[in-house]
C-alpha cells in the first residue's frame, strides 16, 4: 500500500511533502515521544503523532519514515511544512483521534497483507 | 581514507536540532556504508546532538571516519552530569517542562545511544560540561 492509498482510504488532508505520496508503507508507529520513535520506529513506517513542530520532520527524515499523520485536527508549524517538502515526506492530517487512526491504519495494512498473500 | 568534520551545536536551538546528524547520514550514504550501520549511527548521533540542545549551553561535534569505523566525540559546555549511572537509567530525565511538551525528555536518549553504538563513554564535570565519545564499526 502506498501513502496515496492511505490518504484516499482515510480521507486525510495533505499539508505538504506531495512528492513522497507514491512511497510504499511498511507499517505504522504511534508515539509522541521523539526518542521512542528514534529508537524503535522502522524505515517505511507511517508515524501517528500530535507533535506539530519541525523536529518531527527531522526524526521522520533521519528514520526514513514514509509519512507523518497529525491527529485530532492539529496543524503543522510553517517550518515543519517546509522541512516536509524538502525531504519529500508527506505530512498528513486528520480530525480523528490517535486511537481511531491507529485502528484504521492497522486494519488497512492487515487487509492489504491478506490480499497480497491471496494473490501470490 | 580519513574524513574529519566538525559541527557547532547551540543549546536551546531546537530549530536546528538534527542538522549535523542529517549531514553525517548523507555523507555515510555517499561512502556506501552498510545501511543498517548507518541507521544505528544516526540514532546515536541524533540523541547525542539533541542532548546538547536540550541540556547544555553549547557544544561541538567532531566526526572522524576511518576505513572501518566512525568515531563521534561530542563535547559541550553545560551543567554536566552529576551521576552518570543514574542518567543512563531509561526513563530518568531532568528535561524542563517546555522540552517535555515537545516530546523530548522521555529519558530514552542515552539508552538509545548505548543500544546503537559499539563503544560509548561519558565523562563529565558538574558546572563545566560533558564529553561523550561513541565508536561504531562498519
Ligand atoms: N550533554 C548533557 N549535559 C547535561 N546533562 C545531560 C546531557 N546529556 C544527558 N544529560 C542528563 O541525562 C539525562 C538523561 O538523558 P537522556 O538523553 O537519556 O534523556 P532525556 O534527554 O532527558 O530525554 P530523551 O532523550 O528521551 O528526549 C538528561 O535528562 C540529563 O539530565
Ligand atoms: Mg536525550
Amino acid at each position: 500500500m502506498k501513502v496515496i492509498d492511505l490518504v484516499n482510504a482515510l480521507g486525510l488532508e495533505v499539508f505538504s511533502g506531495q512528492a513522497g505520496l507514491e512511497k510504499e508503507i511498511a507499517g505504522g508507529y504511534v508515539s509522541d515521544l521523539l526518542s521512542d520513535v528514534m529508537g524503535f520506529a522502522r524505515e517505511g513506517e507511517v508515524w501517528v503523532t500530535l507533535q506539530t513542530h519541525q523536529n518531527v520532520m527531522a526524526v521522520a527524515s533521519l528514520k526514513d519514515l514514509a509519512a507523518v499523520i497529525l491527529v485530532k485536527g492539529f496543524t503543522p508549524e510553517p517550518d515543519t511544512i517546509e522541512h516536509s517538502n524538502e525531504e519529500h515526506i508527506p505530512l498528513l492530517g486528520t480530525p480523528l483521534s490517535t486511537f481511531e487512526v491507529a485502528g484504521r491504519l492497522y486494519a488497512l495494512l492487515q487487509h492489504h497483507k491478506g490480499v497480497l498473500s491471496l494473490e501470490s | 581514507m580519513i574524513i574529519e568534520q566538525t559541527y557547532q551545536v547551540r543549546g536551546g536551538d531546537f530549530a536546528h536540532a538534527g542538522d549535523a546528524s542529517s549531514k553525517v547520514k548523507k555523507l555515510l550514504k555517499q561512502l556506501d556504508v552498510d545501511p543498517r550501520k548507518i541507521k544505528s549511527i544516526v540514532i546515536a548521533l541524533y540523541e547525542a546532538e539533541v542532548n546538547i540542545v536540550a541540556h547544555a549551553w553549547e557544544g561541538i561535534i567532531r566526526i572522524l571516519i576511518d576505513r572501518d569505523h566512525i568515531r563521534m566525540v561530542l563535547e559541550d559546555k553545560g551543567p554536566g552530569i552529576a551521576d552518570i549511572e543514574q542518567a543512563m537509567v531509561e526513563g530518568y530525565s531532568t528535561a524542563s517542562r517546555e522540552v517535555r511538551e515537545m516530546g523530548f525528555g522521555a529519558g530514552m536518549g542515552l539508552s538509545n545511544i548505548k543500544r546503537n553504538t559499539d563503544q560509548m563513554e561519558i565523562t563529565s564535570r558538574v558546572g563545566e560540561g560533558t564529553v561523550l565519545t561513541m565508536v561504531n564499526y562498519f
